[in-house]
């Protein structure tokens, strides 16, 4: 059943993530980044992380995509026309990316040649409680610069994009 | 029983009992916002009207079926279908009654129990925002696309208060599950006065209610807050270009989101099946969803009542409203009941 | 079929997803694609954070995924009021096209 759920949400997010690179009109790209993000979503339940398979759905498909979405219609983005710069990069990147693939996947067999497989309850360690109570302990300082991370990026865009009222 | 048979039976009556409240919901907006407005509403189909949203999905179902011109066919055919998924799967978490046995068979009157079950429909709602901008873009057309704007504006807007003021319950009921919110607030004060979380020591939630209630007419695109799609202002906004089923899904789609937002704060505010004093719900399956049922209607003829009442906010009005207003008050109130908590609890 | 699969499969999603974000990075020239290239980036991260902190049984791997969150929810913020105000000034989303601090 895990197997099973994996293999059904691994493709969809591969396939949404091809779909990212491979589609011309920014609005299709986008949601094809909010299916890559749903369906990491389920594999994080899989993998017994409850509150941030939650959280990904709420703050990244939810709130951050909006944003884009929002912002690309505003922008009234139109279907982009190929340039003679992008041919230059794609002969030269696509060796260089199949070569970063291959280099990534040997340290992982190399790493983990027989590894555990993964099951629905494998780790219970996952819940809110848990995430919690490690954010508000053992991480309470990253936590808090977070947040002041946070208030500067506010006040960031709040700045970048301030009309002057005359 | 099998544990797929028993939930898909569970399922099966589950949406079977929505889909038709959802119709009579509409029945039941139509007649009390006539009254409301001195006159009689639909009775001519059957009687007092009771076969009218028959009728009206008769007519909806054989409606031409018009697409605009544009390049966006599959986004105009995804939207409505969201927006009715989405707020059909939020009904799974909620919590209709305690553990009973039904004809020998002991489950939960509940679709499932996540422990994240309050994270699970903020996440979903806030997924709804997605429906109405789609469906603005794909219209291909000016008054869709800029009521589509607005509308998810408003949604992301509203979204935080809501969020703020569900946390102030969970801080008190110490539990992200639904159906332990409901088991906390099961205590009454006294033998007779019911620990609901609007009543509740140590800070009784009821400015959390409030806001709850306010953030989710925002949320449900319902009067006051309803420009995205206003009838008599943006032709009908977001909708304009969609016609016979997928129109259908938009409207279901809205009711659905309101059942689903009353529900929510009446498990989290107003103790969910618990009855007002001990010992009402004697009667085994009936007595619990009944206090449930008649709770969230209470709050179902609020949104009806004010629809039939209110003017509608501008929308500068309703952003300022959001900014400037709910959400310093929903801060306070997560403060102050943390507060408290922390020193009392 | 087995009950679950083996937890190098998730790390190799992983870095697909990764390699995708990076193909988007490079290959596409449309500013809002490119950034939403670098957001799949930071979800694939957050999948190896998750897969291992499953591996070592510990919670600390998803306390990572959620600052990466927070911050990326920060960065996208402010890189789109960035992008904004590059249309504002330049009436164009094609990267080729302001590039006029090259050279």
């Amino acid at each position: 059943m895990s197997a099973l759920l994996f293999l059904i949400f691994a493709t969809i997010a591969v396939v949404c993530g091809i779909s990212l690179v491979v589609r011309r009109h920014p609005v299709e790209n986008a949601l094809a980044l909010i299916g890559t993000m749903a369906s990491l979503s389920v594999l994080y339940l899989l993998l017994g992380a409850q509150f941030i398979a939650a959280a990904q759905v709420f703050v990244y498909a939810g709130a951050i995509m909006v944003l884009f979405i929002f912002v690309i219609m505003l922008l009234n983005a139109r279907t982009e026309y190929k340039s003679h710069g992008a041919w230059m990069a794609r002969l030269m990147g696509v060796p260089l990316l199949l070569a970063l693939l291959g280099i990534l996947g040997f340290v992982i067999f190399r790493a983990f040649p027989h590894s555990e497989e993964v099951r629905l309850g494998g780790f219970t360690g996952g819940t809110v409680e848990h995430v919690g109570r490690a954010i508000f302990t053992t991480y309470l300082l990253p936590f808090e610069i977070t947040s002041i991370l946070v208030l500067i990026a506010i006040v960031g865009a709040v700045v970048l994009a301030y009309k002057e009222l005359d | 029983m099998n544990f797929y048979l028993l939930s898909a039976i569970k399922a099966a009556v589950v949406v079977g009992v929505l889909m038709l409240t959802l119709l009579y919901l509409q029945w039941v907006e139509r007649k009390v916002i006539a009254r409301i407005q001195v006159r009689l509403g639909p009775n001519r189909v059957g009687p007092y009207g009771l076969l009218q949203p028959l009728a009206d999905t008769l007519k909806l179902l054989l409606k031409e079926d018009l697409m605009p011109p544009g390049p966006n066919r599959f986004l105009y055919l995804l939207a409505p279908f969201l927006a009715i998924t989405l707020s059909l799967i939020s009904i799974s978490v909620i919590p209709f009654g305690p553990a009973v046995n039904v004809i020998g068979v002991p489950t939960w009157m509940q679709l499932t129990d996540l422990n994240i079950g309050v994270v699970f429909i903020l996440a979903l709602s806030s997924l709804n925002v997605y429906g109405v901008v789609l469906a603005g873009w794909a219209s291909n057309s000016k008054y869709p696309l800029l009521g589509g704007l607005r509308a998810s504006a408003q949604m992301i807007s509203y979204e935080l208060p809501l969020g703020l003021a569900v946390a102030a319950p969970l801080l008190m009921s110490n539990t992200l599950s639904l159906r332990e919110i409901v088991v906390s607030q099961s205590h009454y004060y006294g033998g007779f006065f019911p620990a609901w979380n609007v009543f509740r020591g140590p800070f009784p939630q009821v400015i959390g209610f409030l806001v709850f209630m306010i953030a989710a007419f925002a949320e449900t695109n319902r009067v006051p807050f309803d420009l995205p799609e206003a009838e008599t202002e943006l032709v009908a906004g977001f909708h304009t270009e969609y016609s016979s089923m997928k129109f259908a899904g938009f409207f279901m789609a809205e009711y659905s989101n309101m059942i689903t937002v009353c529900s929510m704060a009446t498990v989290l505010f107003l103790g969910g099946w618990l009855p007002p004093f001990p010992g009402l719900d004697v009667v085994p399956v009936v007595g619990p969803l009944f206090w449930f049922l008649a709770k969230t209607g209470v709050l179902l003829f609020v949104f009806i009542w004010v629809r039939g009442t209110m003017p509608r906010l501008r929308y500068d009005q309703l952003m300022r409203f959001a900014w400037s207003f709910m959400f310093p008050v929903a801060m306070v109130n997560l403060m102050v009941t943390g507060l408290l908590v922390a020193l009392v609890g | 079929m087995p009950e679950g699969v083996p937890l190098s499969w998730y790390l190799i999603l992983s870095a697909i997803l990764f390699a995708l974000g990076v193909a988007g990075f490079l290959f596409r020239r449309n500013l809002i694609t490119m950034f939403m290239s670098i957001e799949l980036m930071l979800n694939a991260v957050n999948l190896t954070f998750v897969t291992f902190s499953y591996h070592l049984k510990k919670v600390d791997g998803q306390v990572f995924t959620f600052f990466v969150m927070v911050v990326a929810a920060a960065e996208a913020a402010v890189g789109l009021a960035i992008i904004l105000t590059v249309f504002k000034n330049r009436a164009t989303l094609h990267v080729d096209e302001i590039a006029s601090m090259k050279n």
